[in-house]
């Protein structure tokens, strides 16, 4: 099994590599020239030729992706365009704020997700299992940017009781876990939580519903175990796969919550991607997708794992 | 064996050719007693029909602007669903809306089933080198959160409709990729693959004859469960400023023009987002119902 | 002795195993290790072993599903797989196979009338020609083309099926055919109906049949000749009466006392087989039989016996020291030498 685990480590290298060749090639293959985002169009040719120097625009592809590669796994993402500041500064920031977004969603997923996904697996066939499967469905269903905007104007704009935008008072980009910040967090993060509640419903009861058939449990329950018994082998044997799921979500989530944080302008990392799309801010925009995709690759590494360790079907040693 | 019994009858039985039950028939038939899927069918028929036939259904100009009209509410007279924040008839764009939305939903999907199966499929069949060569290569891709992909693809290819297209298709062809190869590389292992090989056909014949039908099955499922994350998805780039470009109605793109609206007019504005939602749901529950009725243990 | 339609020399297949970090190959699985036999036009070789011993992938390496790692296939004086002999695919014309599960072996989204037209049309037949053979089939294996010629195999019962198996392996007009535990599946009395059928094709169609089954029984009763196998090699080879009334190798000996019999007459001392055969992939030195032989003596960890021919009129052939009068094992037979 750990032949398997350091396998697992050793394949995961050229899929990060890859990764990082095709961040870097999507910015190249954008029409327009990555100059016009940093030069003025009325500069001086030495002016434009000092920043082509500035940038490294002057030497070859390949190199260009080695040198900014060599850097960015030093922590270095270079200079945005946009701030001049560094962009390691911004994605560090954003990163704390969509992680708190993110770990509340998981956290509110895996609580409901969990409980409404054993009811609904205990009870096959009740109201309780439809009610929860459409509830399920419909959380995977619903555009969660569209949801985000109907809770604004629920609460918002008609009840006045949260507020609509940002992250805390006065446009606040640093998190701080005051009253005010945590009244911010509401929606935005009652919002994220719907599509993990949705999937993890879904994983717990498919998996609640599949042991409870197994014959194990039936032969448990003939040697007059009580039901709170059943209930703790149940969950043990649930753990690996929702525990699978969860960390695959929390991957997921930090990658895709743009939606969400363009909505409530949350000034997380999908709020940065959008703004470097806007302005064209190259050093910003890899930096993101590289962190963020990088997290993802690395949480799907630790699930598999932890799955083949506590999971011993799964190990293929 | 199996003769005509001497029947009084003048219909000589062994002229009859028994009508067997192929495999589509009966899923067929397991749909329509299946009442969930059938009404949201229905509904996604609906929603189909409004769109292509929206030049008939629409009351209005949907590019036509008024600015004295600008966000009237719903009810308004002449505006049944209200007005946009550029005074142009809710009920229209909406109407015409779902062209876009739906196009750019389901063409995504559409088309990574081409590609994707073909890439699964040759990677299934031939094994080996040329199947790690292929699944190498998607796995890098899928080890993108798909949101984000489509982001980072839309964002650098810019905004505009055929861009938005490209880049879901280029998401949604790994996942489909992989699903095609499993159950390629399953079905290659069966027995009656192995008969149409001891009986001397080449490859490609093979494929056509014995391993497309079996493994277009499982994978259309498959595909359409993604057309209802396709058009969130598509909605979305559009919400993000980076699908449809205005003045073009479409519904994620109106969820975007209208959000600095919300204080002045709520429930319109909330309006696209609706439909985005039960299209969403209504492919989600045909998906699953076509599953189930395809789920026969032969 | 009538001329060999099929022999078969020196055939070999190891199956790599993968393991460790970077999925290297580690060992091999020696599934068949040098076997050599002959099968004459127009008999029934039949073939019996435990399970893993070497009998399908045999089946599958003489049909060329799998390719040997080495040894050759000469099928009526050509080699296979040589371009100055005879290619795969025609020699796929000459031999067919069915196969044990009756249901996988045909495509569940094909009529039958599909099903059986392929392999003709995939030889230049004319479909509408390959058609009606198809129909002229289902009505030799018995059953009634109209009721079935468009029928799909989750229709039929398993009787039904294996005989459209059979069917499907004749539509190319083979002039042998590999029976991989095709009869295993079925129920004792729909496979009598199919040996029955399979008896009188044979006969009606001039086949030459090579019968794979752990079924000792049902191997007596359709056998001409029969080989045995234990873990990769041949151990004894010889006509249905010789195996069955004097086995000369203990494992043979062993399976055949195993058999439950009706006949009060035949009763045995032999020590029944125990245990479990070892693994393929890493055979016991020597004999590979030896860890559960109950004559097993260091000779026989030291060198593998060879499969050599008895003495005297019979054409059967042994792998054990005890035959071999001058392997130095203590217990050789008189018949040995």
């Amino acid at each position: 099994m750990f032949a398997y685990i350091l396998r697992r480590i050793v394949y995961v290298i050229p899929i990060a590599l890859g990764v990082t060749i095709i961040i870097f090639g999507l910015v190249h293959i954008a029409p327009g020239d990555p100059l016009n985002a940093v030069v003025p169009p009325d500069a001086p040719q030495e002016t434009v030729e000092l920043l082509i120097k500035a940038y490294g625009f002057d030497k070859p592809i390949p190199i260009q992706y080695g040198i900014w590669l060599g850097r960015a796994i030093e922590g270095d993402f270079g200079i945005s365009f946009a701030t001049g500041r560094p962009v390691a500064e911004a994605i560090a920031s954003g990163v704390v704020n969509t992680l708190v977004l993110a770990v509340g969603a998981i956290l509110i997923g895996m609580t409901l997700g969990c409980l409404i996904g054993a009811l609904a697996g205990y009870f096959q066939g009740s109201w309780i299992d439809k009610l929860s499967t459409g509830f399920a469905i419909a959380g995977v269903s619903v555009p969660h940017y569209w949801l985000g905007l109907v809770l604004v104007i629920v609460f918002s704009v008609e009840m006045n009781v949260l507020p609509a935008m940002g992250m805390g008072p006065g446009g606040s980009r640093e998190w701080a876990w005051d009253s005010e910040h945590l009244r911010h967090l509401v929606l935005p993060v009652i919002t994220l939580s719907v599509i993990p509640i949705g999937i993890i419903t879904r994983s717990v009861r498919a998996t609640v519903a599949e042991i409870l058939t197994m014959e194990f449990v039936q032969t448990l329950e003939a040697k007059g175990l009580r039901s709170g018994r059943i209930f703790l082998h149940v969950v043990a044997n649930a753990a690996p796969t929702v525990l699978a799921v969860a960390g695959l979500q929390i991957g997921y989530l930090l990658g895709g919550s743009i939606l969400v944080e363009t909505v409530f302008s949350w000034p997380g990392t999908g709020f940065l991607l959008n703004d470097a799309i806007f302005r064209r801010d190259i050093p910003l925009l890899q930096g993101v997708i590289l962190v963020l995709a990088m997290f993802f690759v690395f949480m799907n590494l630790v699930v598999d794992i932890l799955q083949s360790i506590i999971d011993p079907r799964m190990s293929r040693g | 064996m199996n003769e005509s019994p001497a029947s009084p009858s003048s219909i000589d039985v062994t002229q009859v050719v028994a009508k067997s039950r192929n495999y589509w028939s009966t899923v067929l038939d397991r749909l329509s007693r299946d009442p969930v899927t059938l009404a949201f069918g229905a509904i996604l028929l609906l929603i189909l029909l409004s769109a292509i036939f929206a030049d008939v259904l629409a009351p209005a100009d949907p590019f036509k602007t008024s600015m004295i009209k600008r966000l009237k509410p719903i009810g308004t007279d002449g505006f049944p669903l209200g007005a946009d924040e550029l005074g142009r008839d809710m009920l229209s764009r909406l109407l015409y809306g779902g062209r876009l939305s739906l196009v750019m939903g389901i063409s995504p999907v559409a088309l990574a089933l081409v590609i994707g199966g073909f890439l699964g499929l040759v990677a299934g069949f031939l094994g080996g080198k040329i199947n790690m060569a292929i699944m190498r290569t998607i796995d890098v891709f899928y080890a993108f959160p798909s949101v984000l992909l489509a982001i980072a693809i839309s964002g650098a290819l810019g905004a505009g409709i055929v861009n938005a297209i490209i880049s879901l298709t280029i998401v949604f062809i790994p996942p489909i990729a992989r699903v095609t190869e499993s159950v390629t590389t399953q079905i290659r292992g069966l027995d009656y693959v192995e008969a149409a090989r001891a009986s001397g056909a080449r490859s490609l014949t093979i494929i056509r004859a014995h391993v497309l039908a079996n493994v277009a099955g499982p994978v259309f499922i498959y595909a359409t469960s993604l057309i209802s994350v396709s058009i969130i998805l598509a909605s979305g780039l559009s919400f993000l400023g980076l699908g449809t470009e205005p003045p073009n109605p479409e519904w994620g793109l109106m969820l975007n023009t209208l959000r600095q609206s919300i204080y002045v007019s709520p429930w319109v504005a909330t309006l696209p987002g609706v439909l985005i939602f039960i299209t969403s749901l209504s492919f989600n529950m045909l998906s699953d119902g076509l599953r189930t009725a395809m789920d026969i243990k032969l | 002795m009538k001329p060999a339609l099929l022999k078969v020399e020196g055939l070999k297949k190891y199956f790599p195993i993968k393991g460790g970090i970077f999925n290297k190959t580690v060992a091999h699985v020696q599934a068949v290790d040098e076997i050599a036999f002959e099968v004459p036009r127009g008999e029934t070789l039949g073939i019996v072993g435990e399970s893993g011993c070497g009998k399908s992938t045999t089946a599958r390496l003489l049909m060329r599903l799998i390719s040997p790692d080495q040894g050759e296939v000469v099928f009526d004086g050509m080699e296979v797989g040589r371009s100055d002999g005879i290619s795969v695919r025609d020699m796929r014309k000459r031999m067919q196979m069915v196969f044990q599960d009756s249901y996988s072996s045909l495509n569940p989204r094909m009529p039958i009338e599909g099903s059986i037209a392929f392999g003709p049309i995939v030889h230049g037949l004319q479909p509408s020609v390959a058609r009606q053979r198809a129909r002229e089939l289902l009505a030799k294996v018995g059953l009634d083309p109209n009721l079935f010629i468009r029928r799909y195999p989750h229709e039929l019962s398993g009787g039904q099926r294996q005989r459209i198996n059979i069917a499907r392996a004749l539509a190319l007009e083979p002039d042998v055919l590999i029976l991989d535990e095709a009869v295993s599946a079925l129920d004792k009395s729909v496979e009598a109906q199919v040996l029955n059928l399979l008896t009188e094709l044979k006969q009606e169609l001039n086949l030459t049949f090579i019968f794979i089954s752990h079924d000792l029984n049902v191997v007596r009763y359709m056998s001409d000749r029969v080989l045995v196998m234990y873990l990769g090699k041949i151990v004894e080879i010889g006509t249905v009466d010789e195996i069955y009334d004097s086995p000369r190798h203990p494992y043979t000996a062993a399976l055949l006392s195993a058999m439950p019999s009706m006949d009060p007459d035949k009763r045995t001392t032999v020590s029944p087989l125990t245990g479990d055969p070892p693994n393929p992939i890493n055979p016991p030195s020597g004999c590979r039989f030896r860890t559960r032989c109950p004559f097993a003596e260091r000779v026989c960890s030291e060198v593998e016996p060879e499969l050599q021919s008895l003495s005297g009129p019979v054409s059967q052939k042994v792998a054990c020291h005890m035959t071999n009068p001058s392997s130095g094992h203590t217990k050789v037979n008189s018949k040995g030498s």
